[in-house]
């Protein structure tokens, strides 16, 4: 029992994770109507950003900072420089554009930084274990992770539903044509978002990084599952990409814990794990093949 | 003069006589892996107007598309997987090693493979639409990755195949050429397709389905058929390529690779003739050339890539004819255009 | 005009680097040999094929631009981790360079796609790292040589220490694909214990709670993981966070901890055992001096893929001294690399009857040296090891 809960908690946790990358994507996609493969460049940035500030000062503050702002910088100008003239084309043309920033970050982070994965360690007052439950330890660092997502989720629903620039980006995501009508600084209101959903790739980048390995690549890694959990959630839904990605995290997690057992009580050992293990894989796309197949707009459509 | 200058059709058939020519100009050239270069950029073109069927004259944006190219390829790889061992695939498929067995096997079980992710694809459409054709090509790949007995993901290697014909396909000028055959009968249908009615339907799906459902036509089955075509080209393409390879390796259907068949589609010119087949060979042979000239050379195509998106409108068919200084054709003169500038998804069509 | 202007592009595409051969010298007496290098230089495993350049260039460089006495060029090329690209660029090698000698590939999936035009085209491949067990067995060819080991004793070594070390009950992981599932097979072979439990991980994880748990919930005496590159650095980094390291020892087999995979999971690897064919501690001459060379060339420490790239370039000099700087008799070439008579840096080096390593496996512990996280090597774990699939190959 302690183990199920355990493993709950780690599905909690990837898609906590998946919810910061998702969260951008989706606006930018909801509002802006723009297909950006390059999210995951983001994440890199920010990775790659707060592991050169980490080494340099020994501060886990200023590196926060440091992913932060250059993962909301480079999206500002990304957005500035080249997806401001993609509005008006259509996903095909996005497609194309974004998957040559992609080739083009990638690189430039081997020219810049070399080709070695960066070493980023965990900050000192979030080391160790503590007891969540009786008899299940886990590290704090990731109960800090699923406190820091859960708080951006509310940050921005606050954000989205109790402000005035949240209006503008509810009003975008449904009705286009109208806000610009208004006479909103269109042009203005999406570099913001543009930069915010940048902001977070990029904090998820910065607090991935103790984690997993930052390296180049590591965007393209993620990115696949966070346009699953966009579509699963319903694109242009904040509340969508939060519950997309908490269930894409929960389904992962739990398949690949537990269906290789089950496989192994029918079949020969190492069969059923190799197949399991590609089981588990799948379970992913799986999930949203179904979800598409019964509500095709995801389960929270932004606009019914 | 002008008339025949304007059909696409002509063009075709000068580029793939010209191209006929590289087995014998290459050694001339003192560079006779071009012939092996040029086989790559045939079968890609094959997979790249596969694709271009659905994706330009249809609209339907599928980004799985390598999945057939790699079932084409797996189903060479296993046929002949088992002809090496003697026992018959699933007890009673006797295993070959002959393309006349297997080319046909590939197109079979790609077009099957198209019919069912197909079939359950097409109930949704725009974004939706690209995310599922995806999340199949994916599930089919993490399949091959754990097939243990093919290899999983260090692919099969394809040692010795049967000579078709009496033609032997080690030889690099045979392979060519009969690749080459192979693209010039697909473009022709290709070519026919879009000046039928069935072509003409497509179309009008792409240009606005509802229009196309109240006048009676059951979209749904058109589209269906369309798709089963186009993968059945792009499993004929992996077949092709896995004889070029002599090896298959999930590889094939991976992610990146049904994006590259889109970059190839978009590059050339969507919904045009030879568009795929410009776009598969500027790609293939621009990473051929800037990786040969220094390592970093994804930093200089990256941004090719980019500038072609921002100042070649319809692709660099579309910069041929911005260049050329005419004007884009009128619909009715090419049967299938570029895309409207902003295509009707249906989240963004629906809400006005 | 048109015409003109939309032939010349066509055509250009589709004859790609045809113009540009044009200029190319022929093969003339005197000319450098020309080595081919096919790597991965892109990507997240770009640092692997980094490292075999490197090294491979500074055994060049030591001998003043020759091996063996031989003058030699060396036409490197990414293979962007694509089977397709790997093949295009052996076929450029082969055919308008004909070269002979190829060497650098890194993943064994790579290789599949390289090696059978290689050899059937009478070339020679000097393989610096991946060595499948095809090629070792029934598959396995004259002209095909491997420097570093066959994958299977990687993981052998490291059944052998866990066996060793006393640990009855472990539990065993590596990624779903061959070099994973064959890892595994190779571990089990030469460990005596009981199996507590085997899991097959994904190679796009980037979460390995799950795992943790598992492990945690079967309470082994040890974990072996193979997990190469950045794969292996997330999987430590979070087996020390799940505070399982300081309970549950670990055995790994050398591509799981490498020095750039040391250096990016820091202190927190301290007390892991491992085993490996060479450490950059080794007391020979030959190793210290490229340890030596390579920190003070490239400011880096050498992982075992920059030795074996090394060691590699050496055997090949070693050939060439042999023949005279010539590659074209491949039966000649077959005579004078046999002896592996090059100064290698693991100290003791022999080929096998498939030309594969017969060497001495070593156990290390990372410990604390100077303040900094360290291989550190200890005893012998096993002497003169080969393969058992050498059994299975006839020339």
């Amino acid at each position: 029992m302690a183990l199920l809960l355990e493993q709950l908690l780690n599905g909690v946790q990837l898609g906590v994770t998946l919810f910061l990358l998702a969260a951008g994507l989706t606006l930018v996609f909801g509002i802006m109507g723009v297909i950006n493969l390059a999210h995951g460049s983001l994440y890199m940035v920010g990775a790659y950003a707060a592991a050169v500030a980490a080494s340099a000062t020994g501060s886990a503050i200023v590196a926060l900072l440091a992913g932060l702002a250059a993962a909301a910088a480079v999206g500002m100008v990304v957005e500035y420089v080249v997806l401001r003239r993609l509005y008006a084309r259509d996903h095909l043309d996005q497609v194309l554009a974004t998957f040559g920033l992609i080739l083009f970050f990638n690189e430039g982070i081997v020219l810049l930084l070399g080709r070695q994965p960066l070493f980023v360690n965990v900050p000192e007052a979030l080391r160790g274990t503590v007891r969540v439950l009786p008899g299940v330890d886990y590290p704090v660092y990731r109960v800090a992770i699923i406190a820091v997502g859960l708080l951006v989720a509310l940050g921005l629903y606050v954000l989205i539903q109790r402000t005035r620039v949240g209006m503008l980006v509810r009003a975008g995501a449904t009705h286009r044509e109208m806000v610009r009508a208004l006479g909103v600084d269109v042009r203005l209101l999406y570099t913001m978002v543009f930069g915010l959903g940048a902001l977070l790739a990029g904090l998820a980048g910065v607090m991935t990084g103790p984690i997993l390995s930052v390296q180049v690549g590591m965007g393209e890694q993620i990115l696949i599952q966070t346009f699953v959990v966009v579509v699963i959630g319903g694109i242009g839904s904040v509340r969508g990409a939060l519950f997309g990605a908490v269930l894409v995290g929960l389904v992962d997690t739990v398949l690949r814990a537990y269906v290789p057992g089950l496989l192994r009580q029918v079949m020969a050992g190492s069969e059923a794990d190799a197949l399991g293990a590609g089981l588990a894989s799948m379970g992913v796309y799986l999930l949203m093949a179904l979800v598409l197949l019964v509500k095709p707009r995801g389960l929270f459509p932004a606009h019914a | 003069m002008r008339n025949l200058l304007r059909d696409e059709r002509a063009w075709v058939v000068a580029l793939l006589a010209l191209a006929a020519f590289i087995p014998v100009l290459a050694p001339m050239l003192d560079s006779p892996a071009t012939v092996g270069l040029a086989t790559r950029i045939v079968i890609y073109a094959i997979a790249a107007s596969s694709l271009n069927l659905i994706l330009g004259h249809a609209g339907l944006v599928s980004f799985g598309h390598a999945a057939y190219f790699g079932l084409g390829g797996y189903a060479v790889g296993i046929l002949y997987a088992h002809y090496g061992s003697g026992e018959p695939f699933l007890g009673f498929i006797p295993g070959s090693n002959s393309l006349l067995v297997t080319l046909p096997a590939a197109i079979l079980v790609g077009g099957i493979g198209a019919a069912i992710i197909g079939a359950l694809s097409l109930r949704t459409a725009g974004v939706q639409f690209i995310m599922i054709t995806l999340a199949f090509a994916q599930m089919l790949y993490f399949l091959f990755v754990s097939l243990k007995a093919y290899g999983g993901d260090d692919g099969l290697a394809i040692r010795r195949v049967a000579p078709v014909l009496g033609m032997n396909l080690r030889d690099a000028a045979t392979l060519f050429w009969l690749c080459l055959g192979l693209l010039a009968v697909w473009l022709f249908l290709m070519d026919r397709i879009a000046r039928s009615r069935f072509g003409r339907v497509l179309a009008g799906v792409r240009q606005g389905e509802r229009r196309m459902a109240a006048l009676g036509v059951r979209t749904y089955f058109y589209k269906l058929v369309a798709f089963v075509i186009a993968g059945m080209g792009a499993a004929m393409a992996g077949a092709l390529m896995v004889n070029y390879l002599r090896f298959v390796s999930p590889d094939m259907m991976a992610w990146t690779k049904s994006g590259e068949l889109m970059i190839m589609v978009i590059l050339g010119g969507l919904g045009t003739l030879l568009g795929p087949v410009i776009g598969a060979g500027v790609l293939v042979a621009l990473e051929y050339t800037l990786s040969g000239i220094t390592e970093h050379w994804q930093f200089i195509e990256g941004p090719i890539l980019l500038l072609v998106v921002l100042f070649a409108r319809g692709g660099l068919m579309g910069a041929v004819r911005q260049l050329a200084g005419r004007r884009a054709p009128a619909p009715e003169a090419v049967p299938a255009g570029e895309l409207p500038p902003r295509d009707a998804l249906p989240e963004t069509a629906t809400h006005g | 005009m048109i015409l003109n202007r939309r032939g010349l592009l066509a055509s250009g595409a589709a004859l790609g680097l045809g113009a540009s051969s044009l200029a190319r010298p022929a093969l003339a007496q005197g000319a450098p040999l020309k080595i081919g290098m096919i790597t991965t230089l892109s990507g997240a495993g770009g640092y692997i094929g980094q490292d075999i350049r490197d090294a491979f260039m500074l055994a060049i460089e030591m001998e003043g631009g020759k091996l063996g006495g031989a003058n030699v060029q060396v036409l490197v090329e990414d293979d962007g981790f694509r089977p397709g690209q790997g093949k295009q660029v052996a076929e450029k090698f082969i055919k308008n360079e004909r070269i002979k000698l190829l060497t650098g590939i890194i993943f064994s999936n790579i290789l599949g796609a390289v090696v059978g035009d290689v050899l059937d085209a009478g070339g020679i491949y000097v393989s610096p790292n991946a060595s499948p067990s095809n090629l070792a067995g029934k598959e396995c060819h004259k002209n095909f040589w491997s420097i570093a080991w066959q994958n299977d004793s990687l993981h052998e070594s490291a059944g052998q220490l866990a066996t060793n070390l006393g640990q009855k009950k472990m539990f065993i992981l590596a990624p779903n694909y061959q070099a994973g599932r064959d890892a595994l097979t190779g571990f089990k072979r030469l460990y005596k214990g009981q199996i507590a439990g085997e899991v097959y991980t994904r190679l796009d994880q980037t979460d390995y709670a799950a795992e943790m748990a598992q492990i945690r919930a079967a309470a082994p005496d040890g974990v072996y993981q193979f997990h190469p590159g950045g794969l292996g650095i997330t999987f430590l980094r979070q087996y020390v966070q799940a505070g399982l390291l300081s309970n549950v020892p670990m055995t790994l087999a050398a591509p799981s901890m490498d020095a750039t995979t040391l250096a990016a999971v820091g202190d927190a690897a301290v007390g892991i055992n491992l085993t490996s064919h060479w450490n950059s501690d080794f007391d020979n001459a030959a190793s210290k001096r490229f340890v030596a060379a390579f920190q003070q060339k490239y400011n880096r420490m050498p992982t075992y893929y920059a030795q074996q790239s090394f060691d590699a370039a050496l055997a090949i000099g070693a050939a060439l001294k042999g023949t005279g700087g010539k590659v074209d008799d491949a039966e000649a070439f077959y005579r004078a690399m046999k002896p592996a008579g090059f100064e290698s840096t693991r100290g003791k080096f022999s080929f096998g009857s498939n030309n594969h390593p017969i060497q001495d496996w070593y156990a290390l512990k990372v410990e604390s040296v100077s303040g900094k996280p360290a291989l550190v090597t200890k005893d012998k774990v096993l002497t003169n090891h080969g393969d058992v699939y050498a059994a299975q190959c006839t020339f």
